[in-house]
């Protein structure tokens, strides 16, 4: 797994995540392309392997998945040193835009043009929304237990206010349960293959 | 100091509790910023979502950034967005360190199992709150079947429906 994994200096590892984080619109998934253009291609941080492994990790862990990136190939190709330098690199370019918007902004908001604009954007939004639903509900909501959690923590949070995050907490026991009472004898097995002394570097 | 630190740990809040990434924080930061701490109102998320889209980076990022700015200034936006990260930097560092195969171990298979579908009800939740306040008359909700149809069936980036909503909000408001 480590054959792959050359050894970084740190600004170039600065840089290549500050072109990752500045080329990034729109968030998520839509920097896999540029991230794997820079890391694999180009320098050689990552093999390919690494990296969908790295994206299952990203998706298993709270936190941009551009974020989780840069911090997992600086540390492997750098050390902390590297996390940092990657991390920081990957955050400067939307850091330094929204901070530039919003010393400007209050005065573009009040500006009727802008208020218009926004009268239309807003609902935009709300589509936006819709749609990260729609494509993200289509792809987890695999079977009866899935929609059962869905809208379990849907009117829960509107009937009786439960906030987020103890919700969260009792829908990974709820699929904890579930996933014993599925997959029992799957676990015996991965719990072997946990203990199988692996070397990564 | 005292708001300094409300802004750190909120943020950091969020992004410990962020998996996915992307929309499925929102109704926490909505929870936390709106509701809690009244830091913005719902019309202003609601724009930052749309900068969020039309700049880069990662949708979390931006709103730390900018509720830390306008909550106290620059020196805030540095708190917020050192708390939105800080939890993920720990969190990959640990796992680069330690774990391999983390991925195929069946106790976060079922974890996931659970907190993914529970996402997806938090995203529902969000835009059940935010439909309501934005979606007050026939306009809108034009505007908004309109711009899901180009999302859905058109295939369009958001950046493009954002401008085409921006338009046309000009014309109609």
């Amino acid at each position: 797994m480590s054959k792959t994994t050359n050894q970084a200096n740190l600004p170039a590892l600065f840089f290549s995540f500050f072109k990752v984080g500045a080329f990034t619109i729109g968030g998520g998934y839509a920097m896999l392309p540029v991230i794997q253009r820079e890391v694999i291609e180009t320098r050689h941080w990552l093999s390919t392997e690494e990296f969908v492994e790295l994206i299952a990790i990203a998706e298993m862990t709270p936190g941009p998945v551009a974020v989780n990136t840069a911090t997992f190939v600086g540390y492997r190709t750098a050390g902390i040193p590297g996390s940092v330098m990657a991390t920081l690199g990957v955050v400067l370019p939307s850091f330094s835009l929204i901070l530039a918007i919003a010393v400007f902004f209050p005065r573009f908001a009040s500006h009727p043009v802008a208020q218009h604009l926004f009268y239309g954007i807003r609902p935009a939004v709300v589509a936006l929304i819709g749609h990260a639903l729609y494509k993200l509900g289509r792809k987890i909501l695999v079977n009866k237990f899935g929609y059962a959690v869905a809208f379990t923590v849907f009117l829960a949070q509107l009937l009786l206010g439960v906030p987020p995050i103890p919700t969260l907490l009792l829908a990974a026991g709820a699929g904890l349960l579930y996933h014993q009472a599925n997959h029992g004898d799957a676990q015996k097995h991965n719990n072997e293959q946990k203990h199988d002394p692996k070397d990564r570097r | 100091m005292r708001l300094f630190a409300q802004l750190f740990f909120t943020f950091f809040k969020i992004g410990a509790f962020t998996f996915g990434g992307g929309y499925a924080m929102l109704p926490l930061i909505q929870v936390e910023v709106i509701d809690t701490y009244g830091w913005l109102t719902l019309n202003e998320f609601l724009e930052i979502i749309a900068i969020a889209e039309m700049t880069p980076g990662p949708v979390a990022i931006n709103t730390a950034t900018f509720v830390g700015y306008r909550t106290a200034g620059f020196f805030g936006s540095v708190a917020a967005t050192l708390g939105v990260v800080l939890p993920s930097f720990l969190i990959i560092l640990l796992i680069a360190r330690l774990f391999t195969g983390l991925t195929k171990s069946s106790w976060t298979k079922g974890v996931f199992t659970g907190v993914k579908p529970a996402v997806i009800g938090l995203i529902g939740l969000a835009l059940w709150r935010l439909g309501s306040v934005t979606l007050t008359d026939y306009k809108t909700i034009l505007l908004f079947l309109g711009a899901l149809c180009l999302l859905i069936k058109g295939r369009l980036h958001p950046i493009p429906v954002l401008i085409l909503a921006g338009l046309s909000g000009l014309l109609l408001a």
